[in-house]
């Protein structure tokens, strides 16, 4: 597993001390209807206009448990390789605020959902297997907004309702890297199955994160802080950096950690307490009476096994196998679902006489680049994947040069144009006629006769000269190949 | 026109079908004797000028095939009506209206009958006197200055004084069975899982059930044939087969086994509930039904265990009258404060009671004590009747440990007010049905009723039982109008 070298340590004269972390991640379930009322869940509604009764909490309302969320926990419960409870319970956790209608929120507690599972990371120095601990299914509050009114609160009650998962892992994560590659790993299986769109800025994945600290070598575990509801990766990482040394400094200084809720302030990059254990709410936890619990059949659980996709770790496996990849490769290809479509649609455009290396070379190297400076998920990839695929067959089958290909790439982008096109349009095509290319040498030759004996007399950097030259010549076009055997055989 | 209100909703329902009286006739009679009954403090709200309106429309092209054809009706003000204010006899909802109508009382609507107006009750239900609604206690048609019982007071006072034909309160530890038994009328609870709480202003929910309040044991079945439906907005409804029970009533009974639980002969039980109750063993024997000593050895827990469970839920279930969305809102320093002015000034002092039993038994520490150890008494107590019917069909019981008492004698004593419940309780816990139906007077002329519990969705066998003991007992209810001027 990890090298020593690749440890996560935090260092102070003579200590060594290893980072502990647990992420309670709370990933929005992908649905059209809340998890216990029929409510619209679109994101940037105008406020309060995705609210029911049930969701405002009038007199006499009752939930009634949406089958779909129930679904979809449980395929992300088969998807972290987890156990899935057959009977499962709803409970109340009652706790008062503005954005909290009912006054409590409908959680599980003691019967979650699902049960133990495992997540594997695919990190620098080898895989690392984290325990998920439980996942369970909840309701998320609405959102209380305190600056559009010097004297008052606004509350939006449209998140109010909406169900979330979530998902418990064991302490068993060790540096902000691993917990970039964990949190990575839930998105991904996630947006394999269509259980939870992973977006970050749209709050659909957030995450509070335990934090404790022990000398390195040590069994036990310190004094443990939570940080509460971070959004995105990097403040989850440098809220971890922050908080593991804040422990490390107390220790050192002989001083002990209370166990407390933090907030992460992302402006002074810095935790602060928000509340200590004492003042830990009390949150009368008990199986709420308006409903039964739940129950699934193993038919159920069966049929949703059905459905699941092919996931990541499966289809990097098969990657590596079928299409010869490293593990590198894949695991660019597999993380993000999105990719792996487009390379496989690639794939199976290119035919019969494909060269996949190719591809995967042109899809991390000029799409991505492309992606990147223009903001494009892949799934909005200016070039579709039939083109790119004729593209990769133009390379291949010697019709243009790699190099002629990024002039192709470049003008395809706008408006995704077919590249057999573009390289007829603009006579593009690579010149592979020996005769045409032989007169056109030795014309070059001719004209740099110096610098031909020069490199007959062993000045061997003047080929590279010579392949310029020739290339120029040709506006680019000379099958480079080609080229290369010529030169040789007249010089 | 008085003789009109004296009809029994069945008699009411047939002089209309054959037009003998149109809805308008009976609705104008009952709206007369409720503006004339003032003094019973009945009514929160009522809704006279548009339920004559109704009646009207109703006569212009009467329905006759529904079940309560043009029937008005006075309902709990526990239940959601659209667009009557709905107060659950709570200051914190004194301006609240609600937009929806709850299950129970669409299915009412459904079937013909019109709304004449809001019933007092106890503030969200939580008494056996009626004397804990914000707007005032109700006094009992039977005396002057007797209670109707509680919670749904001013639903068994309204049936007891002719103001409504019939009507439905709510039972969540013995609200319509103790009332009922109080003031001399019939009423049923239930099966847990038979009547939509959907629209229900919810007290304690794994307890809670809607029910009909009657003068005989006819018109009870008539309306719960009404009420009673698998609603699946009720994630607690049950979705079994439901009888058509005033039509398949009967007053045979012969050959059933009814038990006699000896754990109800409580101490302290004045004589005339024990003589009661003896009368009552002999009309079962009357009718043909055989009686049978059983023992329902865990029934002495079920009030301390209904004093956890239904405060607990209650405590949760409230939260959500906060000032923030709806109803009554303090003004405030800020949030916390807002929340603190707005229920103290909001709740009473017996809902403020209960919430507070509610969060401690709840609390971390306090939970497997309270809560957790009354659950599992309270699946003991259910065990006891599962015994219990393997011997027997029903089960007869008194409804209540006394009768009626003065307005004002038990308030300042919860735990003696509590003891009301004692014989109702049980059921709730079971979620079994149980009919209170009056039996007798006590030596001051107030009725007592005796109660018949029956296995889960066995109203029918409980509703004939009723039915049968109805025309032996031959009950008067001595009602003599002392509230009219």
């Amino acid at each position: 597993m990890s090298k020593k070298d690749s440890e996560y340590l935090i260092n102070r004269k003579d200590n060594q001390y290893e980072v502990v972390i647990g992420l309670e991640v709370h990933a929005q379930v992908l649905s059209e209807s809340k998890l216990f009322s029929t409510s619209a869940t679109k994101f940037g509604a105008e406020p309060n206009t995705q609210v029911s009764l049930v969701d405002a909490a009038f007199p006499g309302m009752l939930p009634v448990i949406n089958e779909f969320c129930v679904k979809q926990a449980i395929k992300t419960g088969i998807g972290l390789n987890a156990k899935i409870n057959k009977r499962s319970v709803f409970d109340r956790k009652n706790y008062f605020y503005a954005d909290l209608p009912q006054g409590y929120q409908i959680s599980q507690f003691k019967d979650p959902i699902v049960g133990e599972g495992k997540v594997i990371l695919d990190m620098p120095n080898g895989q690392k297997e984290v325990g998920i601990e439980r996942l369970h299914l909840e309701q998320d509050a609405g959102k209380s907004i305190h600056d559009l009114d010097p004297q008052n609160t606004f509350v939006d009650l449209n998140r109010s309702g909406v169900a979330l998962m979530e998902i418990v892992s064991k302490p068993d994560l060790r540096s902000p890297d691993e917990v970039n590659a964990y949190i990575k790993k839930l998105r991904s299986i996630m947006r394999y199955l269509g259980t939870c769109d992973g977006n970050m800025q749209e709050g659909s994945l957030r995450a509070d994160v335990n934090v404790s600290v022990r000398l390195k070598g040590s069994k036990e575990f310190g004094t443990r802080c939570e940080i509460k509801n971070v959004n995105s990766i990097k403040f989850m990482q440098m809220a971890i950096e922050y908080e593991a040394n804040r422990q490390v400094d107390l220790i050192e200084e002989g001083k002990t950690i209370d166990q407390e809720t933090r907030l992460f302030d992302t402006k002074k990059n810095e935790t602060r307490s928000m509340r200590s254990k004492e003042d830990a709410h009390d949150y009368r936890y008990f199986p709420d009476p308006d409903l039964l619990p739940l129950e699934v059949s193993e038919k159920f659980i069966e049929e949703l096994k059905n459905d699941i996709p092919e996931l990541p770790d499966d289809k990097k496996k098969r990657f590596i196998e079928e299409f010869k990849l490293s593990s590198y490769e894949a695991n660019i290809l597999v993380s993000d679902i999105d990719t792996a479509k487009y390379f496989e649609e690639v794939v199976a455009k290119m035919g019969k006489n494909k060269d996949i290396k190719l591809a995967v070379n042109w899809i991390t190297g000029e799409l991505f680049a492309v992606l990147n400076s223009k903001g494009l998920e892949i799934s909005q990839s200016p070039v579709s994947a039939k083109n790119f695929a004729i593209l990769i067959n133009l390379i291949k089958n010697g019709t243009i040069s790699g190099k002629i290909a990024k002039t192709v790439f470049e003008l395809m982008i706008d408006g995704d144009k077919d590249p057999q096109k573009i390289v007829e349009e603009k006579g593009l095509k690579q010149q592979s006629d020996p005769k045409a290319l032989e007169a056109l040498i030795d014309k070059i030759i001719n004209d740099n006769r110096e610098k031909a004996i020069e490199y007959k007399q062993g000045k061997e950097k003047l080929f590279g000269f010579f392949v310029g030259q020739a290339m120029k010549a040709s506006g680019g076009k000379a099958n480079p190949q080609l080229i290369n055997e010529i030169l040789k055989k007249k010089l | 026109m008085s003789d009109i209100t004296k009809q029994s909703l069945t008699e009411l329902v047939e002089n209309i079908k054959n037009k003998k009286l149109s809805s308008t006739d009976v609705t104008k009679a009952f709206i007369d004797r409720s503006e004339k009954s003032e003094k019973l403090n009945a009514y929160i709200t009522n809704d006279f000028t548009s339920a004559l309106d109704k009646a009207k429309k109703f006569d212009q092209k009467p329905n006759l095939d529904l079940k309560l054809p043009g029937i008005p009706m006075a309902v709990k003000d526990l239940f959601c009506t659209k667009d009557i204010k709905t107060t659950a006899g709570s200051k914190i909802l004194n301006n609240f209206v609600p937009t929806y109508e709850s299950t129970v009382t669409e299915n009412i609507w459904n079937e013909g009958a019109i709304l004449l107006g809001k019933l007092n009750c106890d503030e969200f239900a939580m008494g056996s006197s009626n004397e804990t609604s914000f707007f005032g206690n109700v006094q009992s048609p039977i005396d002057k200055n007797l209670v109707p019982g509680g919670s749904s007071g001013g639903s068994a006072s309204a049936v007891a004084g002719q103001l409504t034909p019939v009507t439905i309160g709510t039972d969540t530890g013995g609200s319509i069975r103790q009332p009922a038994s109080f003031t001399g009328i019939v009423g049923l609870k239930p099966t847990y899982g038979s009547c939509s709480r959907y629209g229900i202003v919810a007290f304690a929910s794994s307890l809670d059930q809607a029910g009909p309040m009657a003068q005989n044991v006819k018109d009870c079945a008539l309306l719960h044939e009404v009420i009673s439906s698998y609603d699946p907005k009720d994630s607690t409804s049950i979705d079994f087969k439901r009888n058509h029970y005033s039509k398949e009533l009967t007053n045979n009974i012969k050959g059933k086994k009814i038990g006699i639980p000896k754990e109800y002969r409580v101490d302290g039980m004045p004589k005339e509930i024990e003589d009661l109750w003896q009368k009552g063993i002999q009309y079962i024997k009357d009718c043909g039904a055989e009686t049978i000593d059983i023992s329902l050895p865990n029934t002495s827990y079920a009030l301390p265990t209904y004093y956890i469970v239904a405060p607990a839920e209650a405590s949760s279930n409230l939260a959500r009258y906060d000032g923030v969305k709806y109803g009554f809102r303090a003004k405030g320093e800020n949030l916390i404060d807002m929340y603190e002015k707005t229920r103290s000034e909001g709740f009473g002092a017996e809902v403020q009671r209960r919430i507070m039993i509610g969060t401690y038994v709840l609390s971390s520490g306090y939970y497997d004590a309270y809560y957790l150890k009354a659950q599992k008494v309270r699946k003991l107590i259910k065990n006891d009747f599962d015994e219990a019917y393997k011997k027997v069909d029903a089960i007869l019981t008194p409804s209540t440990p006394s009768s009626a008492f003065k307005i004002g004698e038990k308030t300042n004593d919860p735990v003696s007010m509590y003891l009301n419940d004692i014989f109702t309780v049980p059921v709730n816990l079971a979620g079994l049905p149980g009919i209170s139906i009056p039996a007798g007077h006590d030596a001051k002329g107030y009725p007592l009723g005796l109660q018949i519990i029956g296995k889960a969705f066995d109203e029918q066998n409980i509703l004939n039982i009723a039915y049968a003991m109805e025309e032996k007992i031959n009950f008067k209810n001595k009602i003599t109008d002392w509230w009219i001027k």
